[in-house]
């Protein structure tokens, strides 16, 4: 069974005046354990395809199935399925609410579902990122960037999902964090066994982490890149 | 040896704080002839305060000290703002990341890109229209009068940015300062753009001083490369020895590039990450 | 992290950074006093503020009566210290009934769009193309005088500004990554507004409220000019110059003074908002 099947997926938003089509009927599927990407210039529909797929875009028809279990086109994840299919966002700074700590940040997903001991939790989610505990008493901009994507990385592990969708984790760090953070999702897919679809813009870290890529232009695949044809690129 | 254009010494930027005074640049030297030199660094580095420093474009409360800061002949570090607009537009040019927050939207291209010619020299209006024009077919745009009539929300990102250079090297600079030029643009069109510069930079006999985070970029365009760490210059060498550099951080951070070559691998990450 | 964002980070507290900003300095101070006065009217006060001694009717200010007396022969001073509570209390209900009212509106018109922000943003428009005043009026005219009343009155009036801006914050904040994260662990409902929005939207409410206290100080004492306020004989600077219009030309203080106390106060409100949006706007590093 393969990790996320998507068949005739389009995505149209609803303008001013007519609908936009970024996603014109496309099909791809993707296997357990496996880091698939989608590459394409801006405007290709790659962040698209991804944010209907993490059901933060419900405006969209065809085919997506996790694991088996179909989504429901027009309706928003629950149950199950929510916390099998998590995100890691571009910008840090802008996914972790201001005005929290992170004790709250990773602790509310958690005691929403009414789970005990969420210290310890949060102690052990935050471990699990390479993040001393006291990162929990601070607030979003008072560690680095990196640190940050970290915290992002933990909050979208808590739920153990099996499925990780990343759009650009690395595009606002520094290299040498970068290598750090792409280190440890790598590491953690290993040890959890998780499968990873990865939007990246830059040739390098697709080459580095992907095992297949889709390459997307104007809502279309146009190619779907196996290792052997990744490797001669970045 | 020609007389290098932009000539530091022991420059330092530093802000006050609460804490004290934050070092930001700690005495910096070095210099820029008819070449591209590109600063390289990680945030923090101190290299686009550098370049704000050139062009005189230190935020508010910045302390700037230089033993030597001459540029042209002329010392940069006793300048008014009256001196500074003066060498703006005729010596110094300066292109930024993000071409939306560099062209005024409610103004039409042509006439932004004629700007410098206007403040600067007594050309008429039809000498700097034929000069705008022909730098925007330089710069690579086709239908240079169809731009030179729009306005810049009509353009695309990789079009803003080569507008930007036309409007920035109309009144041939003798330096430009481009920081991190292409980093709001896709792939392809990064390596467009830094063509552009250099085949410009050689044509004009410009200098060009690229400030940069991407250090393969950088060993590609660049003849001389500075990284910089922490306000200060950890190496200097010329580009083509980046992929063996000397200094330990600097070699950490070449390695720590992702690639096909590091798939499967853990990449080198340098020990003291903040 | 660049020194520049270290030194930024290692700041100061809230507090000190109220102190450094010298509008929030002095408008608090100002407003800080007055508060002080008007909790300790009893020990403050050098006379009962109703104390009538008609052998002094509109005396000129002396030793024993630093403001003069008004009509009635009752003190100035003592009127004017006494009438900071009615002024303040009357700010105070104002401020607790508008500014949450306005900004659950806005919050739930810009959260849940379509039909829900159609109608709350018409009512919202209906409301604010009332003037304020003239609506205060009629709804004190309706309900009767009296502080309450009158604080009702203006609070049901001036709802719609917050109203309009928390609708605009929530709008844009509905494309963020924030939501879009908490929507990814499955945080929603009123669970998301309450923890999520809400924190986002109260910081240029907070401002906005500020800023209008000066004003509802001024809508106050024009209600208390009116007779619409608090019922005679207490103490109120709006209906004190009222009385002191009738003898300006004459006995000059006894309106000055209330109109001055109101001038000051408005000061302050004004001076605190702005040292306030200094602060707490977010583009201020």
């Amino acid at each position: 069974m393969s990790a996320l099947a998507v068949k005739d997926l389009s995505v149209t938003f609803q303008g001013a005046s007519k609908g936009f089509t970024a996603v014109r009927g496309i099909s791809f599927d993707v296997a357990a354990g496996e880091t698939f990407g989608l590459i394409g210039p801006s405007g290709c529909g790659k962040t698209s395809v991804l944010r209907a797929i993490a059901g933060l875009n419900t405006n969209w028809q065809g085919d997506i199935s996790v694991f088996g279990q179909p989504l429901a086109a027009g309706r928003r994840i629950t149950g199950m399925l929510r916390e099998e299919i998590q995100m890691v966002f571009q910008d840090p700074y802008s996914s972790l609410h201001p005005r929290h700590h992170i004790a709250r940040i990773l602790g509310e997903p958690l005691s929403i579902r009414g789970m005990s001991d969420v210290t310890e939790r949060v102690r052990g989610a935050l471990d699990q990122v390479g993040l001393p505990a006291a990162v929990a008493q601070r607030y979003p901009h008072q560690i680095s960037g990196g640190q940050r994507q970290r915290v992002a990385i933990a909050r979208a592990l808590l739920l153990k999902p099996k499925l990780l969708l990343l759009d650009e984790p690395t595009s606002a760090l520094d290299v040498s964090v970068q290598a750090g953070i792409l280190n440890l999702l790598n590491d953690l897919k290993t040890s959890q066994g998780i499968t990873f679809i990865l939007v990246s813009h830059d040739p390098g870290v697709v080459a580095h982490m992907c095992d297949r890529a889709a390459v997307m232009k104007k809502g279309l695949i146009e190619d779907i890149l196996d290792r052997t044809a990744l490797s001669v690129g970045g | 040896m020609l007389e290098p254009l932009l000539s530091a010494e022991e420059l330092s930027i530093s802000f006050p704080s609460d804490a004290g005074l934050v070092s930001v640049v700690d005495r910096i030297s070095f210099s820029v002839g008819h070449e591209i030199l590109a600063l390289v660094g990680e945030s923090g580095s101190g290299k686009s305060m550098t370049g704000r420093a050139i062009m005189g474009l230190l935020p508010r409360g910045a302390i700037m000290r230089a033993r030597r800061l001459v540029f042209d002949g002329k010392d940069l570090a006793t300048r008014s703002s009256a001196d500074w607009n003066a060498l703006r537009g005729t010596g110094l040019g300066l292109i930024l990341q993000d071409p939306r927050y560099s062209l005024n939207p409610a103004h039409r291209v042509g006439r932004q890109v004629e700007e410098a010619l206007l403040l600067h020299t007594k050309l008429s209006a039809v000498e700097r229209r034929e000069r705008a024009l022909d730098m925007l077919e330089k710069v690579g745009l086709p239908d240079p009068k169809r731009i030179y009539a729009s306005y810049p929300a009509a353009l695309s990102g990789g079009m803003g940015q080569r507008v930007m250079i036309a409007a920035m090297l109309i009144n041939r600079p003798k330096l430009l300062i481009a920081d991190e030029p292409t980093s709001a643009l896709d792939r392809d069109l990064q390596d467009q753009m830094l063509t552009l510069l250099r085949s410009l930079t050689e044509e004009f006999g410009m200098g060009l001083l690229l400030i940069s985070h991407d250090l393969q970029q950088v060993s590609r365009y660049a003849d001389r490369v500075l990284v910089m760490r922490q306000g200060r210059i950890e190496e200097e060498m010329t580009s083509a020895d980046l992929s063996h550099a000397g200094s330990p951080y600097t070699r950490a951070l070449w390695a720590a590039r992702p690639s096909a070559a590091t798939y499967g691998t853990r990449l080198p990450v340098y020990e003291d990450e903040q | 992290m660049s020194a520049i964002e270290q030194a930024r980070i290692g700041g100061m507290s809230f507090g000190w950074r109220m102190l450094r900003s010298p509008s929030a300095a002095s408008g608090g101070g100002i407003v800080m006093f007055i508060l002080a006065v008007a909790l300790l009217a009893p020990f403050v006060a050098p006379y009962d503020p109703n104390l009538q001694e008609t052998a002094n009717r509109l005396m000129a200010p002396s030793a024993a009566h630093w403001l003069g007396t008004d009509g009635f022969g009752r003190d100035i001073l003592s009127r004017l210290i006494y009438g900071a509570r009615p002024t303040l209390l009357l700010v105070l209900i104002v401020a607790l009934l508008m500014a949450p009212l306005g900004i659950a509106v806005g919050i739930l018109a810009g959260f849940f769009g379509g039909a829900t922000e159609r109608i709350l943003m018409r009512i919202t428009d209906i409301v604010m193309s009332f003037p304020r005043l003239l609506l205060s009026f009629a709804f004190v005219a309706i309900l009767g005088p009296g502080l309450i009343n009158g604080a009702l009155a203006l609070a049901l009036t001036s709802w719609p500004a917050y109203a309009r801006q928390a609708r605009v914050e929530t709008g844009a904040l509905r494309q963020s990554d924030y939501l879009a994260a908490a929507e990814m662990v499955g945080i929603r409902g009123p669970r998301l507004l309450w923890g999520h929005v809400l924190p986002l939207v109260l910081p240029s409410a907070v401002i906005r409220l500020a800023l209008d206290l000066s004003g509802i100080i001024l809508a106050a004492a024009g209600l208390g000019f009116l007779g619409l306020g608090v019922r005679p004989p207490t103490a109120e600077w709006g209906s004190m110059v009222a009385e002191g219009t009738q003898v300006i030309f004459d006995q000059w203080w006894v309106a000055a003074a209330p109109g001055l106390a109101i001038l000051v106060a408005s000061l302050g409100f004004n001076l605190l908002a702005d040292g306030l949006r200094d602060i707490l706007d977010p583009r201020h590093a």
